[in-house]
């Protein structure tokens, strides 16, 4: 029975660690929805779930590439709160004075100001890291309390709201979707694509001649992508909009609210956020230079530097991208919560760094997914979301998260053991 | 062969770490199709020495040469320019990665979109190591799974792959069973033929009197001499390594 599940296992090609996440993650839900009676696991709270898991996730992705590089970012949660406040600040003060309230580029330009001031304060750590050669521990923690002294002084303390009505749709919320007819759009393309991929790269394989898996392997995998992504969107769109909400949206397109009328949220806008810096990270790290010398940089930095990698500048390049996708989760951030207080990304570090070792990555470096890391990230959510559902008191959900955190990264130690990876 | 103009010539070379000289003004040259060992004890100098030729290192002075221009070498990159492949006695492997992602690495083959492309990659490692290991099998696992002389095979595969004009072999054979050192034995030979420049590493006195053609010794950083090989014997060559002394009675350069 085991030796068959095992050879099911390496027919479809599929990896062990990924399975165990996903079980880990199934065994969560399983959980919480008893305890719930079943409430975990309604689509209003997966919506919940995946809008909140966002954030993390998006930096969680970026984390991976420092970690594997033997490296860690300390600042990010503080980075976050001070892009966000900036940000925030922009959209609130400077900007209505420039070009006036509510004028259609204020959430464009917030946006790019987000992303770009992340690269800038990224890749102004990479390159003390890197060229000064002072340890990442050191000017990420440095980066750390400065960020956070640094969000003080945009606004003296001030709490900044309400945020430009269309720089809120990114976090999402009632408004802050696909709508339902865009979601089933989203999801077939989304699921076209994945068959697509998976296609491509069988053609690839066995035009140099290598063995390609059983056809009905390939049709099993095809079927569980596609399936999965329709799953989900059928969830997303099986969340009916609040009634408050309701008359709202209708109001604002001049359509006449009535009992009967039900719309669905859809997909939030910060998945879709989420799901295209997952592929597009996933593209960075296992199709283009820059992705393949992080991981060799992580396995050996000197043999990268002997075959001419220059793991300096690469340093900054990996700070800089963690930068620009911690701008992107503090606008996640700040629009989900409408409103930025110096609290914003306070303990985010923690988490996301936890979300990128839960997921595999190995602080020992050279190892480590974007799924993984992103599937850690829901773990966390997951965990922290039905513990709240439940009742338990906060001190004790990090209690709780503490454990698993060491938990899992101790399994994670007996599984590359077993293996000898 | 001395009237030629050499391949390499590293002339005057000197580099100290913190006040120790590690190699201390010496010149070596390499000829086209020409062997030559670098001998010397642990410490000695040797390793050193060609780490400055291929771009790990940067001498405090002196000057190299390659095919009688003068070359600026300031990192490994440089070094690939002018066709220096070395083989380091570490191998330099990203032991996390799979055989042909660590021969091509820092020159990827890519595909029309600018993406790696990986199987193009495995398709080229297949067939080099065909010629190089038939017995090599283990191309989708990381080299940390492989034994000693499969991971000295993708090391030297590295090396020779990208028409390498001067190749550096830093202790090619400390890792290897007898029948591995006899291939890289043979590959020598081979390679040699090809018109190739090698710089044996080695303190291994009889790889030295067995694949070279002339023989380098240093201590201490400093360059005992030169000698060619088919003129000394075994003891001459110990003297030179142990003593620092010059065979009497036999031609000595440097």
């Amino acid at each position: 029975m085991q030796k068959q599940a095992k050879n099911l296992i390496d027919k479809l090609g599929l990896d062990v660690r990924l399975l165990g996440m996903i079980g880990a993650l199934v065994v969560i839900w399983v959980v919480f929805g008893i305890f719930t009676d079943g409430r975990f696991l309604s689509p209003r709270n997966f919506f919940n779930v995946s809008v909140q898991t966002a954030s993390v996730a998006v930096m969680a992705t970026g984390m991976v590439f420092v970690i594997v590089t033997r490296n860690i970012d300390l600042s990010v949660g503080s980075m976050l709160g001070f892009i966000g406040m900036t940000v925030a600040a922009l959209q609130v003060q400077w900007l209505p004075q420039i070009v006036g309230l509510g004028h259609w580029s204020i959430w464009i330009i917030a946006v790019f100001a987000a992303v770009f001031m992340g690269a800038l304060l990224g890749a102004f750590q990479g390159w003390i890291i890197g060229y000064l050669t002072v340890p990442a521990f050191i000017v990420t923690l440095g980066g750390f309390l400065v960020y956070r002294g640094a969000m003080w002084w945009v606004t003296k303390g001030q709490t900044q709201a309400p945020l430009d009505p269309t720089f809120r749709l990114l976090g999402g919320g009632a408004e802050g979707t696909l709508g339902e007819t865009l979601s089933w759009g989203f999801g077939i393309f989304a699921s076209v694509v994945a068959v697509a991929l998976m296609l491509m790269s069988r053609r690839n394989k066995a035009s140099h001649g290598f063995t390609v898996k059983p056809v009905w392997a390939e049709g099993v995998l095809i079927a569980i992508a596609a399936g999965l992504i329709m799953c989900f969107v059928w969830i997303m769109n099986s969340y009916p909009i609040p009634k408050g909400a309701m008359r709202r949206m209708t109001e604002a397109q001049g359509i006449e609210y009535t009992d009967g009328l039900v719309w669905n949220h859809g997909v939030a806008i910060p998945v879709v956020i989420l799901l295209g810096v997952a592929i597009v990270m996933t593209i960075v790290a296992t199709r283009t230079r820059f992705g393949r010398y992080v991981y060799a940089t992580g396995g050996n930095p000197e043999a990268a530097e002997l075959s001419g990698i220059n793991t300096r500048l690469l340093t900054v390049k990996i700070f800089a991208l963690m930068g620009a996708l911690t701008g992107i989760a503090s606008i996640i951030a700040s629009a989900r919560l409408n409103a930025v207080d110096v609290g914003l990304g306070t303990l985010d570090e923690l988490r996301v760094i936890a979300a990128a070792v839960i997921g595999g990555t190995a602080l020992a470096g050279g190892a480590g997914t974007i799924y993984g890391a992103v599937i850690g990230a829901l773990i966390m959510q997951s965990l922290q979301s039905g513990m709240a559902s439940v009742g338990v008191d906060a001190p004790l959900q990090n209690i709780v998260v503490g454990i698993v955190l060491v938990f899992a990264v101790y399994v994670d130690i007996v599984y590359r053991r077993r293996t000898g990876a | 062969m001395d009237k030629q103009t050499p391949l390499v010539d590293m002339r005057d070379i000197h580099i100290s770490f913190g006040g120790i000289k590690a190699v201390d003004h010496v010149s070596v040259d390499l000829h086209p199709g020409e062997v030559v060992g670098l001998l010397g004890h642990n410490g000695a100098g040797k390793s050193t020495l060609i780490k400055i030729l291929s771009g790990a290192y940067q001498a405090d002075g002196g000057e190299i040469y390659i095919n009688g221009e003068k070359a600026e070498i300031h990192n490994p990159r440089d070094a690939r320019k002018y066709n220096i492949e070395t083989i380091y006695q570490t191998l330099a492997l990203a032991d996390n990665l799979d055989a042909a992602s660590n021969l091509f690495l820092g020159r990827e083959l890519t595909t029309a979109f600018g993406t790696v492309d990986d199987d193009a990659m495995e398709a080229e490692t297949r067939k080099i190591m065909g010629k190089l290991n038939p017995n090599f099998q283990k191309f989708s696992e990381p080299v940390s799974a492989l034994s000693g002389g499969q991971r000295q095979s993708v090391a030297i595969a590295r090396a020779v792959y990208f028409d390498a004009k001067i190749l550096i072999m830093d202790e090619p054979t400390a890792a290897l069973g007898p029948h591995e050192t006899q291939m890289v034995s043979e590959l020598i030979q081979q390679l040699k033929a090809e018109g190739i420049g090698i710089f044996l590493i080695s303190h291994d006195i009889h790889d030295v009197m067995e694949l070279c053609d002339r023989a380098s010794v240093m201590k201490n950083g400093q360059l005992v001499g030169t000698v060619d090989v088919k003129d000394v014997t075994d003891d001459d060559l110990l003297g030179m390594i142990i003593l620092g002394k010059r065979p009497e009675g036999v031609p000595v350069q440097g």
